[in-house]
């Protein structure tokens, strides 16, 4: 028999008064059909939304609009004849509670349409005198053709709870004056729209940002390439014909990835130091007569730290590499070999291409992890030195750990805010355009 | 040409050693610090004048600094949050791998900008949320953290997924399993190297992290983990003083993860490589 299939709208028009109800109390079609948990279970959720919508929802929403009306201070007592401290609201927990109430109300329009598609699809049996699925076959459908929800719904709650939420929060925050002036409980902060946007495109901390930018930037592609170039090299050499031991040189490389990055960047940190080892080492054997600013001269610095991170990336390529290198396609270059091709041209025209092409992904992602290297940044010199063109920044800096900064020295936090939806923006339009251009050379290819 | 091949090969040997050394000295460095008795954080000679266990024995003595509580702090985090977060992402990667439903490309394209965010932007927002809930300062808010993560790092995972044959579901799915039992009693037994994999991954997480531990656990020291511990003990005024008892710290954190790393180093490299090629 042809069974067509009714959307919801259509099932509400021409459905029975049982469907047409289940518009209004949810779970009724359910339980005249005698699905009765699910049913009960749609009740439930209506009659615990609505409750708690009336009794705080309202008012939630209505505080994120304001974002708090009563400022923190002294209030006078009339029956206690004193002034007594009034708490008055914290705009930033209003405005946590309003985001969160939007969500519970997604989540409850969500509920509400999965109730009207349940009761469509048993308008649908109805209709074609189909018998209705039992408590037991709905379960078991769980782990068949629904096995998705059951194995998803936790992790995607976890989701939603600890990374959509903060994150819709923060987004908020950027449009808000939170910073340094308006510290809640203390203090209320307000909408202020693009704003702080502006303040940081074409405002005063344009002169911090822009910098910034540009070394963030040379950085990512710097660290990027130089980690790939070298640890192709590396891995070359290794797995050169005729050496022994590529054992143990591996093991050795991978033993630096092994140890936490805290640990050796601030070892690394103390031994690149004015006073550090190398230092007084160069200068006991009156190499130099002044320590070298590895750490303390904005341009050594950036040096250093693009050196230091080859330290840390170079293995990893390394492994990877070698992994490509094992399973690559010995005939071509034994053919080549024969037709009289040296190393340098088999590795250049054969070798390098097929290893860029099977890693190409895994370096725009390197690139992007990079954007975002807290780590090295952050451990190694501390974004300093400090300079004083800049706003709570030093010349190594990244965007992203000024974002630190500025939230956890500044307490700007919508200027941190903003920063991140940049450094977003940034990855996201690098991906993007990345991943096009791979799959254009895939499909060549 | 022999003679050619031969020198070749020395340069390369001579190459190789010297990375290596440049490689090894730096957590040799570190392991010959643990050991020394005298001077603090700079000194100018490589190999201690004199070596003593005091280091050791000053990390589980001392009162202010507990690295014996915050090492089974993180141990217990690690071991807890390497399980959940295992069966959490290796459930999302095969389902974003498997099985065909609605939302599967919307969902993927959604995980992929959420994963764009820097990670730390929406630090604070946890930390408040973790408030409301009354869970701050508890290892339990850690794991939970850790654990919601791992729900959208499954891309490689995912990878090594869609590289097992399809047509091992299908012949199962004429024999009249179920999804569930396909998952279980065929890609499962398929999986190891990735599980391992993400396990180890998992595993090592709460031994490096500092900045959310940071964040989460606030001035508790009682609850610190071994990473917060040690950055604390380095960035504090008594950083000169505790030097070698950080370094004595640090090789004990360190020691455990390279036998794992080098016991589990086949798995490593497979994930690694899967991770590479599927992207």
């Amino acid at each position: 028999m042809q069974t067509q299939k009714l959307s919801v709208r259509e099932a509400l028009k021409v459905g029975d008064w049982r469907m047409k109800l289940s518009a209004i109390i949810m779970g009724t079609s359910q339980l005249l059909h005698g699905q009765i948990l699910k049913g009960l279970w749609f009740l439930a959720v209506e009659i615990s939304f609505f409750t708690w919508f009336f009794a705080r929802g309202i008012k939630s929403l209505q505080s994120l609009i304001t974002l708090g009306t009563h400022k923190q201070g002294f209030v006078f007592d009339k029956k206690l004849g004193i002034n007594v401290l009034h708490q008055g609201d914290n705009s930033m927990l209003l405005l946590l509670f309003g985001v969160a109430t939007i969500l519970v109300v997604v989540i409850f329009f969500y509920q509400y349409w999965v109730n009207l598609k349940s009761a469509r699809k048993l308008q649908e049996l109805d209709l074609y005198h189909k018998s209705i699925p039992t408590l037991k076959e709905d379960l078991s459908a769980l782990l068949d053709s629904k096995l998705h929800i059951l194995l998803m719904s936790v992790p995607v709650a976890g989701v939603v709870a600890f990374t959509i939420l903060p994150l819709i929060y923060m987004i908020s925050i950027a449009f808000t004056n939170y910073d340094h002036n308006h510290l809640p409980p203390k203090n209320l902060f307000s909408w202020v729209g693009f704003e702080n946007l502006g303040n940081v495109l074409g405002g005063d901390v344009a002169s911090t940002f822009f910098p910034l930018l540009g070394w963030t930037i040379v950085w990512a592609i710097m660290a990027t390439v130089t980690s790939f170039l070298f640890g192709v090299l590396l891995a070359m050499l290794i797995n050169a014909k005729g050496i022994k031991g590529k054992k143990v040189y591996r093991t050795l490389f991978i033993l630096t990835m092994a140890v936490p990055q805290f640990i050796t960047l601030l070892i690394m940190n103390n031994l690149l130091n004015d006073s550090g080892m190398v230092n007084t080492m160069l200068m006991n054997w009156h190499v130099i007569s002044h320590p070298l600013p590895f750490l303390t001269d904005g341009t050594w610095a950036k040096v250093t730290v693009i050196i230091v991170n080859m330290w840390i990336g170079i293995p990893a390529t390394m492994l990877v590499t070698t992994g490509i290198l094992q399973n690559l396609n010995q005939d071509q270059i034994e053919a080549a070999e024969i037709d009289g091709a040296n190393k340098f041209q088999i590795f250049r025209d054969l070798t390098f291409p097929q290893i860029l092409f099977v890693m190409a992904p895994s370096l725009i992602q390197q690139f992007i992890g990079n954007i975002n290297n807290f780590n090295v940044i952050f451990l190694l010199t501390g974004g300093g030195p400090m300079n004083s063109d800049y706003y709570n920044a030093g010349d190594t800096d990244l965007l992203v750990t000024w974002l630190y900064k500025l939230t956890i020295d500044a307490a700007d936090y919508n200027l941190a805010s903003v920063i991140g939806i940049l450094i977003f923006t940034l990855s996201a339009v690098f991906s993007l355009f990345a991943y096009k251009r791979v799959n254009k050379m895939n499909n060549l290819g | 040409m022999k003679n050619k091949n031969k020198r070749t090969r020395m340069i390369v040997y001579t190459i190789l050693t010297l990375l290596a050394v440049v490689w090894v000295l730096p957590i040799i460095w570190i392991v010959l610090t643990s050991f020394r008795s005298e001077g603090g954080m700079f000194v100018d000679y490589f190999i201690p004048h004199h070596f003593t266990l005091d280091n050791y024995k000053m990390l589980f003595t001392n009162s202010t600094y507990p690295f014996g509580r915050w090492f089974m702090n993180t141990l217990i985090v690690a071991v807890v949050s390497a399980t959940l977060s295992t069966f959490i992402t290796v459930v999302m990667a095969y389902s974003l791998s498997r099985l065909k439903f609605r939302w599967r490309g919307r969902f993927l394209q959604g995980a992929l900008v959420l994963n764009m965010f820097p990670g730390f932007m929406s630090m604070i927002a946890i930390y408040y949320i973790l408030k409301a809930i009354g869970l701050t300062q508890s290892l339990v808010a850690l794991i939970l953290v850790y654990v919601a993560g791992a729900a959208l790092g499954f891309y490689v995972q995912k990878g090594f997924f869609d590289t097992i044959p399809i047509s091992l579901d299908e012949s199962a799915m004429l024999d009249g399993a179920t999804k569930w039992d396909i998952f279980r009693t065929i890609t499962l037994p398929l999986s190891k190297p990735i599980i391992v994999y993400t396990t180890l991954m998992a595993f090592t997480g709460p031994w490096m992290d500092f900045i959310f531990a940071r964040v989460i656990m606030g001035d508790n020291i009682q609850n610190y983990t071994v990473a917060i511990g040690l950055y604390t003990m380095m960035t504090r005024e008594s950083a000169n003083s505790l030097f070698m008892a950080f370094a004595a710290g640090s090789v004990l954190i360190a020691v455990p993860i390279i036998i794992l790393f080098i016991a589990l180093q086949r798995f490593f490299v497979e994930g690694m490589t899967s991770g590479a090629v599927k992207g």
